[in-house]
């Protein structure tokens, strides 16, 4: 492959990873933060080219990149929807209906987990314990809590999403 | 005398997240006194207030300050542990959006009594929008002089760093935060060398939980005397946050002198949901063990919850009712550890999957006679086998299920789960 191919981050983003180089006194330290920009960038999944090119940037292997894209639960080697839902099943959303609430949505969304929905809008996944449990039971849409949710509010919050 | 609350007193009021409005409600006052002392007399009045660990193993902080090194040689850090991914736990993330900047007083006071000049606050990457109020509150604390070159005109030099985690568990513990940190998967390190030798990149490392942090201002302003009039006894010292979630009315993140009882935190809570009767609770996060509820007016604090056979932990308080099946919820507790295990270690790799296994036959209805047994085999191959502390936790609900709940697993195995029938985890009135 030729130099002028192989995948690299685009200018803002490196802007922004060099914006944060004084803030450590390693350049692997960069590897978190860099990945959360670029998964934004790549429209929330870190793609082959993604990992490449973060590795390109870090001076790191794409093999060592993968392996930290694997160990997260917010890092996605698969595509997701326009909208990720993470609904929390974890036991005190349980003991207040967490399960049903996940039923509801598998039921309304019509795709398992992890699946995308036919229109691209949306995927979602049961997740463990979101610090939010006095909400239980609750759910992520994107970047932000969901409290109280019942299976009719849950649809109706998916309904809401553009 | 009414107890006051100290680190939940700015809650609900949104200016406090600027330096101004922090000051206003008289903040920022710790760090100005601990600037005026020596480093070493600040960790002896840490030391005296009894202050313990609140993220889970109730190390006591003053102690653990003075095991960093001396001398300039190496720079030293501190890392806020900001992960709170302990299933129950949701006290830090009130305390980092309701008042951000106590806790960058914390850190501060921190960095100045161990000689470090650089701070990350390590914060789980669910919460983004607490980073964003944290990265906001840090930009303010360095335009007012707080943090930066010169702290509060003392000449001591200050940066202060929000770095995001990216959804492990795992990560909260010390030295796989450590590991997540410096760019590599969190899986946590051989001990020793600790972390206050060789820590963050290498060097000295002071690692503290938010809520321990957020208490140093208040002991630096009020005293060691004052703090330790709060709490239990000497070595139960201090306000606590207690997480309450689960079958009550009003679930929250409550503040209490350290030694509140169960029976005391339903009636805060306005009782139980639905008028439900207790039947048992975890007093400590998902790594504790689950207590029956005949232990309802124990003081909740380390000393007596250890000598009940479970801890206080990270004081998540995990409430359910006579309706809950606790095979089904130690299952769900199982299914958690055996994702978040880093799979380092045999014992915890493929204890936390058997276990989960096992519980999942039982509640298939093909349990066998000598399963709880079973169960407790693996635990005794988990306990203090491993690399972290993760498979203790994981052996907390197991063992308490088998040990304090004999009767529950007992009817999944002799009924093949047909006696279990009627029993859920939730009300069902929660479906209308
Ligand atoms: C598996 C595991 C997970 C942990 N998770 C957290 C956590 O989310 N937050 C936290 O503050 N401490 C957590 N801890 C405890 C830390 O390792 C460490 O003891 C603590 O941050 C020290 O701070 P403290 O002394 O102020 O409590 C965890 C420990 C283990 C073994
Ligand atoms: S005990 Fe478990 S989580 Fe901890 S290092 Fe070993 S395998 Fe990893
Ligand atoms: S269990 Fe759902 S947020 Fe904690």
């Amino acid at each position: 492959m030729s130099e002028a191919s192989e995948p690299r981050l685009p200018e803002e983003i490196r802007e922004a990873i060099d914006a944060l180089r004084p803030r450590y006194p390693t350049e692997e330290a960069l590897l978190l933060p860099a990945l959360h920009m670029a998964q934004r960038h790549w429209d929330g999944w870190l793609p082959d080219e993604a990992i490449a090119a973060v590795a390109h940037e870090l001076n790191l292997t794409p093999a060592k990149v993968y392996g930290v894209v694997t160990f997260y639960d917010l890092y996605h080697q698969n595509p997701v929807g326009r909208h990720r839902l993470r609904v929390c099943t974890n036991l005190p959303c349980a003991l207040r209906g967490a399960e049903e609430v996940l039923d509801s949505l598998r039921s309304h969304l019509q795709v398992d987990e992890d699946e995308v929905t036919a229109d691209g809008k949306c995927s979602f996944v049961h997740f463990e314990c979101l610090g939010a449990c006095e909400q239980a039971p609750m759910m992520m849409v994107d970047d932000d809590y969901h409290a109280h949710l019942t299976p009719e509010s849950v649809r109706r919050i998916v309904e809401e999403l553009d | 005398m009414a107890f006051e609350p100290v680190l939940l007193r700015n809650v609900g009021k949104p200016g406090v997240r600027q330096v101004a409005g922090y000051r206003e409600a008289g903040g920022y006052k710790g760090l100005e006194k601990a600037l005026g002392m020596e480093p070493d007399a600040v960790i002896e009045e840490v030391k005296a207030s009894g202050l313990r660990g609140r993220g889970g193993a109730g190390f006591p902080a003053g102690l653990k300050w003075s095991f960093i090194p001396k001398g300039n040689d190496k720079p030293k850090y501190l890392v806020c542990n900001a992960d709170e991914s302990e299933p129950g736990t949701f006290k830090d993330r009130i305390l980092m959006e309701q008042d951000p900047q106590q806790l960058i007083e914390g850190c501060a006071i921190c960095c100045w009594a161990v000689s470090a000049n650089t701070c990350y606050i390590y914060i789980r990457g669910e919460y983004v929008e607490q980073a964003e109020i944290l990265e906001e509150a840090i930009r303010d604390a360095y335009a007012n002089g707080i943090l930066g070159d010169d702290v509060m005109g003392s000449g001591f030099k200050l940066d202060m760093y929000v770095h995001r985690g990216a959804g492990a568990y795992i990560c909260g513990e010390e030295t796989g935060m450590l590991e997540s940190l410096e760019g590599r998967r969190g899986q946590p390190r051989i001990k020793p060398p600790f972390p206050a030798v060789v820590g963050a990149f290498g060097c000295p490392t002071v690692i503290n939980n938010v809520e321990t942090l957020c208490n140093v201002p208040h002991i630096l302003e009020r005293g060691a005397d004052w703090y330790k009039s709060i709490g239990t006894d000497e070595r139960n010292t201090g306000p606590k946050l207690y997480c309450v979630s689960g079958h009550v009315e009003k679930p929250g993140t409550y503040e209490f002198p350290i030694g509140v009882t169960m029976n005391q935190l339903i009636d805060t809570c306005g009782g139980m949901w639905r008028g439900a009767k207790l039947k048992a609770f975890i007093p400590g996060g998902a790594s504790a063990a689950i207590l029956p509820a005949k232990h309802a007016d124990l003081p909740l604090d380390f000393d007596q919850l250890a000598k009940a056979g479970s801890m206080l932990g990270s004081a998540a308080v995990i409430v359910m009712d006579e309706n809950t099946d606790i095979v089904r919820a130690v299952h769900r507790l199982a299914k958690f550890f055996n994702h978040e295990s880093c799979g380092q270690c045999t014992p915890c790799r493929e204890g936390t999957n058997w276990s989960e296994l096992v519980l999942k036959k039982i509640l298939a209805g093909k349990g066998n006679p000598g399963d709880a047994e079973l169960i407790l085999r693996i635990c005794r191959n988990m306990g203090g086998t491993t690399l972290c502390a993760l498979a203790d936790a994981a052996v907390g609900p197991l063992r308490s299920l088998v040990q304090n709940f004999p009767e529950e697993i007992a009817a999944w195995i002799d009924n093949g789960g047909a006696g279990a029938e009627p029993r859920r985890y939730f009300a069902e009135e929660v479906l209308v």
